[in-house]
């Protein structure tokens, strides 16, 4: 198949995203609130460094950290383990697979083509308080803004693995959606979400530095404020690339054993 | 305490959902797959489809195996089911018809062209820009089946198509699906419990129970074989005692002015002669046991099971 016949199926299920997106406008907005977590987070860090700096994190700093993870979850999330879950459910993941496109491409182009609704407001309102409240705080070098930009992909690319992985856990368990929900717990703690991971005791830091959360959401937030050096950086997202890697052979495998097991409920 | 026991506890039950199943199905042919519920049909068809990974055995649809979702396959193919959409539910069906444009890679002419025909056999009118979940459920078959042959499938699967329409949409989408089969040779494989579905589009049936084949060929000779004898439709001028029918053959239903008589075939003149010469009858017919009552005999208890089992091929 050609690549232009593969860019128009995935500009197709783009587009079935965002009209989707927009048709759901009310959950948009839901979406925009349940990701204001690091908001409240600035608000926290804020009043505890008014004193002083925590670790690294002086109060511009700690605004412009838990700003650029707000960026990168809206950027980077991927809440498709709920419809692989429930397609797997009620059968309608078979309509999926009778059109001639592997479902993980269009379940990607759908995720990717609603983004733009549900983030434009929210990411476009967190870059502007960056850039008034704590631009100073923000990397300066060019490097690793283009590190950054190859970071974010991941991010959206390992977040993408994990959702479908998950959801299509469904083929073996009943439902799958409590385990999405265990992830997220894991993926809020211990990514820097909702505390930079560089103020974890060193013990669970190393042992973070080896776990995909952190890779999910809490690199690209650091190499915005220019939590590391180039090297490190290269290296740290060197470690992403790997986790994306073993993230879409993990998810082809499920995928393809839980296939083979596939009820095609309904009708 | 079932929801108790259920969580330290499962048990397990592994059921053959259909086993020893094999036909053959050539190029243009319409083929109906009867049996009650749970023989199997449906499973059958989707592994046609490739939904289903069947444990042993091989599949072969259009050279392919159906499993392995080739492209080639894949596009040559479209299943319907009747009670289960593919519409995108809060779009216009027009989006998923355009979506199915693009990733079957039809030309716009060649889309507009398949959807101005569809719409002539169809009357689908202003259906593909309201919202799907505002059309009717008859309304959103129509819609279905035009999205379902977008790229113009070679290999047409239909489960229960007509299932919950009234019964001049009914009408409505036998002729659309005939009329398609007849003009793109395509070939067709449907699953019904209307009767009139497959009376009306399938010359040729597979009658299937509990996963197995049990009968494959013609219907009519189905119906020869189920039932052999003819039913006498007797229109009278007048009541009669069941006495005075006793002896014409066995009575299927005895009101005032009508009375229907099982008949076996080879006395059936000398039947018919006794009652015209001693009953009041304005009108009489001669026909075949419908359909439905033949099915019904063939899926109470073991009806299928008593097919001769050279039929199954």
């Amino acid at each position: 198949m050609s690549v232009a016949r593969s860019l128009t199926q995935f500009r197709a299920f783009a587009h079935v995203g965002t009209t989707e997106a927009m048709a759901y406008r009310a959950e948009a907005f839901v979406w925009l609130l349940s990701g204001t977590m690091p908001l409240i987070m600035i608000a926290f860090f804020g009043a505890v460094t008014r004193d002083g700096p925590i670790g690294r994190y002086s109060t511009t700093s700690v605004v412009a950290y838990f700003l650029a993870t707000f960026v990168v979850r809206n950027l980077t999330a991927s809440r498709i383990s709920w419809q692989v879950n429930l397609e797997i459910r009620d059968g309608t993941l078979g309509g999926r697979l009778l059109l001639p496109v592997h479902p993980l491409v269009a379940y990607a182009a759908e995720s990717l083509g609603a983004m733009p609704v549900r983030v434009l407001g929210s990411a476009t309102m967190a870059l502007v308080m960056l850039a008034v409240l704590a631009s100073g705080s923000l990397s300066h070098d060019p490097f690793i803004w283009l590190l950054w930009s190859v970071s974010v992909v991941l991010a959206w690319l390992l977040s993408l693995f994990v959702s479908v992985t998950i959801g299509a856990l469904a083929f073996f368990v009943d439902s799958s959606a409590k385990l999405m929900d265990a992830w997220l717990a894991g993926l809020f703690v211990f990514s820097g979400y909702l505390i930079p991971v560089d103020l974890f005791p060193p013990r669970l830091r190393a042992v973070v530095d080896w776990l995909p959360f952190r890779y999910q959401l809490g690199l690209p937030a650091e190499l915005m404020v220019g939590a590391h050096d180039e090297l490190h950086a290269l290296l740290l997202v060197g470690r992403q690339l790997g986790f994306v890697v073993a993230g879409a052979v993990i998810t082809l495998l499920v995928w393809r054993r839980g296939l083979a097991r596939f009820a095609a409920h309904g009708g | 305490m079932a929801a108790v026991r259920s969580l330290v506890h499962r048990t397990y039950e592994t059921v053959k959902a259909v086993e020893d199943v094999s036909f053959d199905i050539a190029p243009g042919e319409r083929v109906g797959l009867l049996g009650s519920n749970g023989a199997g049909k449906t499973t059958t068809l989707k592994m046609l489809s490739g939904l289903l990974h069947p444990t042993s055995g091989s599949v072969q649809v259009a050279g392919h195996d159906p499993k392995n979702r080739d492209r080639a396959f894949l596009e040559r193919i479209s299943l319907v089911l009747g009670q289960r959409q593919r519409l995108l539910w809060d779009l216009p069906p027009s989006e998923t018809f355009e979506l199915h444009r693009l990733v079957y890679g039809v030309s716009r002419e060649d889309c507009t062209a398949t959807l101005a025909e569809l719409d002539r056999l169809l009357d689908l009118r202003d259906l593909p820009r309201r919202p799907t979940r505002e059309l009717s459920l008859g309304e959103r078959m129509k819609c279905e089946l035009a999205a379902a042959l977008i790229h113009r499938p070679k290999v047409l699967f239909l489960d229960e198509p007509t299932i919950g329409l009234d019964v001049a949409m009914q009408v409505a989408v036998r002729a659309f699906v005939q009329r398609y089969n007849e003009e793109h040779g395509a070939t067709l494989i449907l699953t019904s419990h209307y009767m009139d579905d497959v009376l009306a589009l399938c010359p040729r049936v597979i009658v299937m129970d509990r996963g197995s084949v049990m009968y494959d060929g013609a219907l009519d000779a189905l119906a020869r074989r189920m039932r052999p004898e003819k039913q006498v439709v007797l229109q009278l001028e007048r009541p009669v005692e069941p006495r005075d029918l006793a002896s014409l053959g066995t009575l299927v239903s005895h009101g005032d002015r009508e009375v229907v008589l099982r008949v076996d075939p080879d006395k059936l003149k000398g039947v018919l002669a006794d009652a015209l010469a001693r009953l009041p009858i304005r009108d009489l017919t001669v026909r075949d046991p419908p359909l439905e009552e033949i099915m019904a005999d063939l899926f109470a208890g073991d009806g299928a099971r008593a097919l001769p089992t050279e039929s199954a091929t």
